[in-house]
């Protein structure tokens, strides 16, 4: 579904990320860990089309196409998804109308006629409840004046409402209780299926006990330092990202 | 001629044009009217045009727009098609009690002075001086005649009609007015409409003024507006214009507001190629609130200036100005806005903000606050900001599949919303969100909906 080959990404000369590679097949779940600066929302923007960061060599391919050649929204009607780590308040823009929007623009080039205001009234409900979300924030503009947890939500009530075939979580648990971070695994679980992927970027392990990853990778100062199964984040969790600094310079 | 004028101002080719013609302006207006011209013609004498540069007209040239040879009509020329059969207003579904002014005459259908429920009065500014001379000659030229603005003076000298609107003590008018006001004709013309509007104590009004043009010729519009509002009456005043960008529109309101009032002006500015407004507040009584709000979308090359000034008389009296616009391709604007708080005006609260939105590079804006106050318990604010769309929020929008071009589209919205917002009449708001929306996307021709359609 996705295969990243050696891309180096630089903002402002400076390089970020190194050469990472990485190969996600539909159906399964990746963990990206790391410390603080190490590239993380980089290669997320990237992937997602934020034209902030040149892509100085390297190659991605989504499902058999040039990702890099591609708009941030035809990434999004081809099934991308990227959730913020930082989402953005957009005063006076009302969250019904942007998820109307979006979600017409995406049946729209799959050849489908638009939802029905019934339709949609049904979908965004039932997502609503999936995501446990205040029924009012709907109502307002995008993010404007949600508290923290509000927006993490948000992005996950986004993400159910957009159904997407790959979706890149950005820390979207960071600073969440353990209620919201169970709301979070749900609307992650709850679209898993063998034709979806989802990659979840997070700098603390107790988001994976409730997200089973199938892979776990370590990206340290711009490259995939480690890669393995759910235990190596276990085994991080034990050791601290001190240990991956030492590792690094035992290499 | 033309040969002949090169060299005469502007001033004196109007004190000129005014001698030769003096007999037929007045022949064709009413007396109340007629009893200030004298006067008028020898403030303008006295003030001149204004000139590019100067404190109130930094960057309008007045000049250039009054410069090509424009026909003026002072003869009793009536249109002679079914106006309603070719215009059907952009602010449709309103009902309204519907106005017609064109080329600065009130179009006569039948009705000079229409009668409304509770005694309202709505109809043509001449005749209702005849048949109400204490109402009309206690306010006429009471609140604009002061002006030190030779173009007010121009207006008084020659305007021979306009709308007349009078709620009376109490009353509150169920359906807004509208005034619809049209520019038509096979020549460039010059029109000076005057509009007075009179709420008495209490009285509750809401106006709407949409002006358009329906002809491809070149129009210059020089108004006035008088607007009275009695203790505690409230006035909910917007205007739409919407003239092709070969029209230039010079608008002056001067607004009288007593205890208690309230009154919202707007003015939506979505086509015309030279537009300039002043708006002039006093609040002359304790508790009078005003907000006066503009929304200006300019492209190509279009001008727009708002001038604002708001006089705070009394104490506590609350103001609040809010400007925004979004400036595309070549266009160019200016926001000066004025609060004046007199060393009486205690406990005032005033409030402004400009922001724009510029689109390139070439696009232009100049904004300046002027505060002057003269009373030291007093609260006021004012911002202006300059920006580009932001960003962050465009790749938000476009990273769900939202389009570049709808993501830029629902952003200016966004930010002309809040304008549109502060309205507060329903019905209105959801037009103007309408109008507002076409007009970004391009859809709103300025003739839109007129069979004419005059390109
Ligand atoms: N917009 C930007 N401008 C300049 N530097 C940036 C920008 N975004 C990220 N960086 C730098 O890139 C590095 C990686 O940042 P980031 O991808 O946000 O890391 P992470 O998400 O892993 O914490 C950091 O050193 C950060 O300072
Ligand atoms: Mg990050």
């Amino acid at each position: 579904m996705l295969v990243i080959k050696d891309l180096k990404v630089s903002i402002e000369g400076q390089e970020i990320l190194k050469g990472v590679s990485l190969e996600v097949k539909a159906g399964e779940v990746h963990a990206i860990m790391g410390p603080n600066g190490s590239g993380k929302s980089t290669l997320a923007s990237v992937l997602a089309g934020r034209d902030l960061y040149v892509v100085d060599s390297g190659s991605v391919f989504y499902m058999g196409e040039d990702l890099l050649e591609k708009s941030p929204e035809e990434r999004a009607k081809e099934g991308l998804f990227l959730g913020f780590q930082y989402p953005i308040e957009i005063p006076g823009v009302s969250m019904v109308n942007f998820m109307k929007t979006a979600i017409n623009e995406m049946r729209k080039h799959r050849g489908e006629d638009p939802l029905s205001a019934s339709d949609f009234l049904k979908k965004l409900r039932e997502k609503k409840d999936l995501v446990e979300i205040d029924s009012s924030l709907t109502k307002r503009s995008v993010n404007e004046g949600f508290s923290g947890g509000e927006k993490k939500k948000n992005e996950i009530f986004q993400m159910a409402m957009l159904e997407p075939k790959l979706a890149i979580l950005d820390e979207t648990d960071s600073g969440l209780d353990i209620d919201a971070l169970k709301v979070v695994a749900r609307g992650v679980n709850n679209l898993r299926s063998a034709e979806n992927a989802t990659i979840v970027i997070t700098h603390y392990q107790r988001l994976l006990d409730y997200i089973i990853p199938d892979y776990v990778h370590i990206l340290y100062k711009g490259r995939i330092v480690r890669s393995g199964g759910k235990e190596l984040a276990l085994l991080l969790e034990e050791k601290g990202y001190e240990w991956v600094r030492q590792e690094e310079v035992n290499l | 001629m033309s040969t002949i004028t090169e060299n005469i101002s502007l001033r004196d080719q109007f004190l000129s044009l005014y001698r030769d013609r003096a007999g037929e302006i007045s022949a064709n207006s009413a007396p109340l009217l007629n009893e200030h011209r004298d006067q008028a013609i020898a403030r303008l004498e006295h003030l001149g045009f204004p000139v590019k540069g100067s404190e109130e007209y930094r960057y309008a040239d007045i000049e250039s727009v009054f410069k090509n040879d424009l026909q003026k009509n002072f003869g009793d020329i009536r249109v002679t098609f079914n106006i309603r059969e070719i215009f059907h207003c952009d602010v449709p579904d309103l009902d309204t009690n519907l106005l017609l002014l064109v080329n600065g005459r009130y179009y006569n259908d039948g009705e000079l002075i229409k009668k409304l429920p509770g005694g309202i009065i709505a109809g043509s500014l001449a005749q209702a001086s005849k048949d109400y001379p204490e109402i009309v000659g206690k306010h006429y030229d009471r609140y604009a005649g002061a002006s030190n603005d030779g173009l007010v003076a121009l207006n008084t000298a020659f305007a021979q009609d306009g709308i007349f609107i009078y709620v009376p003590e109490g009353v509150k008018s169920e359906k807004p007015i509208q005034v619809v006001n049209i520019m038509i004709s096979d020549n460039d013309l010059m029109a000076q409409h005057r509009n007075l509007f009179v709420a008495e104590n209490g009285a509750e009004a809401r106006i709407v003024i949409c002006d358009h043009s329906l002809s491809a010729h070149r129009f210059l519009t020089n108004s006035v507006n008088e607007v009275f509002t009695g203790e505690g009456a409230q006035i909910n005043l917007t205007r739409i214009q919407n003239e092709h960008n070969g029209s230039s529109q010079i608008t002056h309101s001067y607004s009288h507001q007593e205890a208690g009032s309230n009154l919202t002006a707007s003015i939506i500015s979505l086509h015309g190629g030279f537009i300039r407004n002043n708006i002039f507040v006093t609040l002359n009584g304790e508790h009078a609130e005003n907000h006066s709000l503009g929304l200006y979308l300019s492209d190509k090359g279009q001008y727009i200036d708002n001038y604002v000034h708001i006089d705070h008389a009394s104490p506590n009296c609350f103001s609040n100005q809010l400007f925004k616009g979004v400036l595309d391709d070549y266009a160019s604007g200016s926001f000066n806005g004025r609060i004046l708080v007199r060393r009486d005006a205690q406990k005032t609260n005033a409030y402004q903000s400009n922001n724009n939105i510029l689109l390139t590079d070439d696009a232009k804006m100049y904004s300046r606050p002027q505060l002057e106050i003269y009373a030291d318990d007093v609260k006021c604010s004012h911002g202006s900001t300059m920006g580009r769309l932001d960003d962050n929020a465009l790749f938000y929008l476009r990273s769900r599949g939202v389009d570049k071009r709808e993501a830029r589209l629902m952003l200016m919205f966004a930010f002309a919303h809040e304008v549109i917002q502060n309205i507060r009449v329903k019905a209105l708001q959801e037009r103007i969100d309408d109008l507002v929306n076409k007009r970004l996307r391009g859809e709103l021709s300025r003739c839109n909906n007129c069979a004419m359609k005059c390109g």
